[in-house]
């Protein structure tokens, strides 16, 4: 069994990213790129499944501009056997990568579709449920625990309030939460090994995909800022601002 | 142009973020319509139809319904979608599970975790952990959201009173099946919903410290319990309990956090919270800087005075 797994390229977590000032979009020029913390999990979650025996191949995609290569090798080094580069310059939306994923698990036929629950610059957490819509399959998102047991995936997942467990057939599309694994560090052997691992390139004309977006962004601004308040000596003083001052209590 | 609201229930109850989500919907412009998909769920509509602005309810019963399968919920969705100019469901867990799937089917982008909305294609939602915010515009002509609840007021739970319409269920899909949960049950407010929060982090130390010190600020505030990542990542509090970009986003009228240092991500989950009180050793802790009222003080002495001085 095949399994594929989306990863997209991201400012980096610990980036605090700044607002253009003419309004058209957050600057990232210039800022540390990495792989998102979330797909970092799913590519770990895939890779653990085949040191298991549970899968046969992994193959990571990732759909946006060339440099998107950088994030593929790093997948490769944690363990992925080969690489897809759907590389386009459009701005890519939720559903147009939904709709590159589609074409490529009809070439490829995965088992097992693994993709981070969501980016961490657009926030939106929407392109595995949109995958498994667009191909009629079973989704477990949010997975904090994933096991394959007789053709099916047994997918425990975080919901509010605390956990479900649903049973999929396979295949199957699931999207990872923070705890289902710690990702490996990288190694240098690995990093070398990775360079060798194979990496091929489609266009989204290539595979049939119109990706137009649905959405305009209008613009971009700063939030409000929350100025910081006044520091209190002692308990006695904080708890007569709440009941005075603040009236919350 | 109508909305439609899917609501989230209990199958005896209609939850809290449903009337905030029905809030942005009656922003939208149009009448507002609400979606009950559960199984015996005919009290839960009967309590959708009481409340304040709703128009129609449509409730659709079946087993498949029972525990809110993604696969079930946004097939019976799309069966109504027709109908309407825009398709709300609040951004809990169960909304962000089901409305992809539903924009997805009906080829439309969608517009996640709206706070604000400009106009009836037009709206406004939190970027990069909330370090930015984006006005943006659907140029589709089904509008399908997700609504973060904190930034609608709640509808209110009663005065109104809308037909209930019964509709014939889809069937369940053969895909998914619904095997258990693990749900804690506790007696205090859940935590989107709370009007105090007491939240604690890393600084507890261990998860025997965490509900030692922290569980009895909330008994006697009557608050619900958060923590930080960091404080989850350890083990000291349930996964379910972590606030900030990925985890819940809330805002309480108090958030008292304890031993957290204030990550970004964190910061992005709580600060639109009305009051902040920031307790932490560390003088130089970012939590002070979006605090309304900070101490400076080891959290396992000012945590316990604190209690007996409420």
């Amino acid at each position: 069994m095949k399994v594929l797994v989306s990863v997209k390229r991201v400012v980096d977590y610990n980036v605090k990213v700044r607002v253009k000032s003419d309004g058209s979009g957050v600057d990232i020029a210039n800022v540390k790129m990495s792989m998102n913390p979330f797909d970092e999990i799913a590519i770990e979650e895939a890779v653990r499944l085949k040191e298991k025996g549970v899968v046969t191949e992994v193959i990571a995609v990732s759909c946006g501009v060339t440099q998107c290569q950088e994030t593929l090798r790093t997948a490769m080094a944690i363990g992925a056997d080969r690489a897809i580069l759907v590389e386009t310059a459009v701005e890519l939306q939720p559903l147009a990568v939904a709709k590159l994923l589609k074409a490529l698990i009809d070439k490829e036929q995965p088992g097992l579709i693994i993709l981070g629950k969501q980016a961490i610059d657009d926030d939106c957490n929407q392109t595995g449920q949109m995958l498994a819509a667009l191909a009629d399959l079973p989704q477990g998102t949010f997975a904090s625990k994933v096991e394959i047991v007789d053709g099916k995936a047994n997918i425990t997942r975080e919901v509010d309030g605390g956990s479900e467990t649903v049973s999929l057939t396979l295949p199957a599309v699931i999207t990872t939460d923070l705890r289902l694994n710690e990702p490996r560090y990288v190694t240098l052997p690995n990093i070398m090994k990775a360079k060798k691992k194979p990496l091929e390139t489609f266009t989204p004309e290539a595979l049939g995909v119109d990706v137009s977006p649905r959405i305009k962004t209008l613009k971009v601004v700063e939030p409000p800022k929350r100025s910081a308040g006044i520091k209190v000596p002692d308990v006695a003083t904080l708890v007569a601002k709440l009941k005075t001052e603040a009236k919350v209590i | 142009m109508t909305s439609l609201v899917i609501a989230e229930h209990d199958n005896a109850s209609i939850k809290g973020a449903t009337l905030n989500t029905i809030t942005a919907a009656l922003k939208c412009g149009g009448d507002v319509h609400v979606l009950v998909a559960g199984s015996n769920a005919g009290v839960a509509a009967a309590a959708a139809a009481q409340i304040a602005g709703v128009a129609k309810v449509l409730h659709a019963d079946a087993d498949g319904f029972a525990h809110g399968l993604a696969e079930n919920v946004a097939a019976q969705v799309v069966a109504v979608a027709a109908s309407y100019s825009h398709i709300l469901f609040p951004a809990t867990a169960s909304g962000k599970n089901v409305a992809p799937r539903v924009a997805a089917k009906l080829d439309v982008g969608q517009i996640s975790d709206i706070t604000k909305v400009d106009s009836a294609d037009t709206f406004e939602r939190p970027i990069y952990a909330g370090n930015a915010i984006a006005t943006v515009q659907s140029l589709d002509a089904t509008k399908v959201l997700t609504v973060r609840t904190t930034g609608f007021d709640p509808a209110a739970a009663t005065g109104g009173s809308a037909a209930v319409e019964v509709l014939t269920a889809v069937g369940a899909s053969a895909q998914s099946t619904f095997m258990g949960s693990e749900i804690a049950k506790n007696d205090r407010p859940e935590l989107t919903a709370a009007k105090i929060i007491v939240s604690g982090g890393r600084a507890l130390g261990s998860s025997e410290k965490f509900m030692d010190v922290m569980t009895p600020l909330a008994d006697k505030l009557g608050a619900a319990l958060g923590a930080s990542r960091a404080a989850v990542d350890a083990g000291y509090a349930p996964n379910d309990w972590q606030v900030g970009q990925t985890g819940k986003i809330v805002a309480p009228q108090l958030y008292i956090a304890a031993g957290i240092s204030g990550a970004i991500q964190h910061l992005a989950g709580m600060k639109d919270s009305k009051i902040i009180v920031a307790i932490n050793k560390d003088p130089e802790a970012p939590i002070f800087s979006v605090a309304d009222y900070g101490l400076e003080a080891d959290l396992f002495v000012a945590v316990p005075e604190l209690v007996a001085a409420l």
